[in-house]
């Protein structure tokens, strides 16, 4: 098949309504974090590095992505996820 | 001496509460003159109110939402199609559209697009017109008829002009297409596009003409229809039939951040998993305000969760959740119990006895409640 015309228009996820904001966080909050809830790394929620987010906001596997929601029952929530080949 | 705002406001900010209830503190502070000790003592109360509102550690927050979601659904119809907000397009609801968000299909079966326009387009309906020939997919068929001349051996298309002008188009453009696309002249006689097969048999002009039908001339190839509607903003918004995310956010005109799908796996492969799970809650809650029916969004938001902790969009069921159970004897218990049994049995997996099922099954008490309590003896010394 041909090949599709591109408007040339590039899509960044972060800019939708659906996205809440993803931040990458230094070892020192990592460390905060992991005491504050007892466990490991690996017990994270993970994110794919694949993930359209994690390209924009450039992760690599092992970092660690703060996700702050807006939450209809809090209003605001934050999230961690892990980041994962 | 009642306090002053800022002190208050910075008192509250930062205590351990969800940022509702600290607004909501704030707007009601705001109105009202507390001294210190007071302010003190709203504090405590709220922390005390708050902390008695959470769940107790150890509770089955898993099989109330599954009991909070199941009861609702044994009244919903079962019935597919229902005509839900758009008239013209249809969508699935009720229990199957419930069933094909849980089970996280890949293809959902009336995948559907919203597509909200940028503040030049929304307003202004001949340019969402024009937007909606652009996005929708069109075939020769809808732009003229197309008849077969067997004695010339030759397809002729006679073009409807007006239909063709309404698109934007002109016969030699169509033309032009066909050209580029099949790679066979095409001859352009007023309104009629006249096209021979290379050979001249009854087979090549029949496989002609089918080749000719199937070619996308203009708009995205899966988009069958565009509705659009003026919504009650005043601003008109395209409702598609068929689901291509990925291509109609690159047109010019469409607003990239709102347009949505209700194919979460699209939406899991455009925007990632956070948007996944926001789609998840907000197809299911949907689905399930439309059947007239109440449940508390933290219930979906817990399966929402679990389908996306991985960073993938899972299912619940046999190929997903229940499916990675940890116990062999919680799998065999779900569903095809044999092969798990005879798995587990080959390769020497070992049972802790962590679940529910498993305890059931094996007469212990579970490990919830009461059973979730141990005691432990201090021998004397």
């Amino acid at each position: 098949m041909k090949e599709k015309e591109i408007t040339g228009r590039e899509f960044k996820p972060l800019d939708h309504v659906m996205v809440p904001r993803h931040e990458i966080i230094d070892e020192a909050e990592i460390n905060k974090i992991l005491a504050e809830y007892e466990i490991v790394k690996e017990q994270m929620p993970k994110i794919r590095v694949s993930d359209p987010v994690a390209l924009e906001i450039k992760a690599r596997v092992g970092d660690v992505v703060r996700i702050i929601r807006k939450s209809q029952t809090a209003d605001k929530a934050v999230f961690y996820r892990l980041v994962i080949a | 001496m009642s306090l002053d705002q800022k002190t208050i406001e910075e008192t509250i900010s930062d205590l351990p509460l969800p940022q509702r209830v600290i607004n909501n503190l704030m707007t009601e502070l705001k109105t009202t003159k507390v001294t210190k000790k007071q302010l003190d003592d709203i504090i405590t109360r709220t922390l005390a109110v708050y902390d008695y509102s959470r769940i107790e550690a150890g509770e089955a927050a898993g099989v109330v939402s599954a009991q909070s979601i199941g009861e609702p659904g044994t009244q919903m119809t079962m019935r597919t199609f229902h005509y839900a907000g758009v008239a013209e397009i249809n969508v699935t609801l009720g229990l199957p559209r419930l069933i094909e968000i849980v089970d996280a299909r890949k293809n959902p079966s009336t995948p559907m697009l919203t597509i909200f326009l940028e503040k030049d387009y929304a307003f202004d309906r001949d340019k969402a017109r024009e937007l909606a020939w652009k996005i929708e997919a069109t075939n020769i068929s809808v732009l003229g008829s197309m008849s077969t001349d067997i004695v010339e051996m030759k397809v002729i298309v006679e073009l409807n002009r007006k239909a063709v002008a309404q698109r934007n188009m002109t016969a030699k453009e169509i033309a032009k297409k066909i050209n580029e696309e099949l790679a066979v002249f095409v001859e352009v006689s007023g309104d009629n596009l006249i096209m021979k097969p290379e050979k001249p048999s009854y087979r090549e002009l029949l496989q002609l003409v089918k080749n000719v039908q199937s070619i996308i001339l203009k708009g995205i190839k899966g988009i069958k229809r565009v509705v659009i509607r003026k919504e009650e903003s005043g601003e008109y918004v395209l409702y598609t039939e068929g689901s291509v995310l990925k291509e109609v956010l690159a047109i010019e005109g469409v607003d990239p951040t709102r347009t949505r799908t209700n194919n979460i796996n699209e939406i899991f492969d455009v925007m990632g998993i956070e948007a996944a799970r926001a789609s998840l809650i907000h197809e299911a809650t949907e689905t399930l305000r439309e059947q007239g029916l109440t449940v508390d969004v933290r219930h979906i938001m817990l399966v929402a969760d679990i389908m996306t902790v991985d960073g993938d969009v899972k299912p619940i069921g046999r190929h997903g959740i229940s499916g990675e159970k940890a116990s062999v004897l919680a799998r065999a218990a779900f569903e095809v119990t044999v092969s798990h049994l005879l798995d587990s049995g080959l390769s020497g997996d070992i049972d802790e006895l962590r679940g529910v099922t498993e305890n059931v099954i094996v007469g212990q008490p579970i490990r919830l409640g009461t059973g979730n309590v141990k005691l432990i003896a201090k021998k004397q010394a």
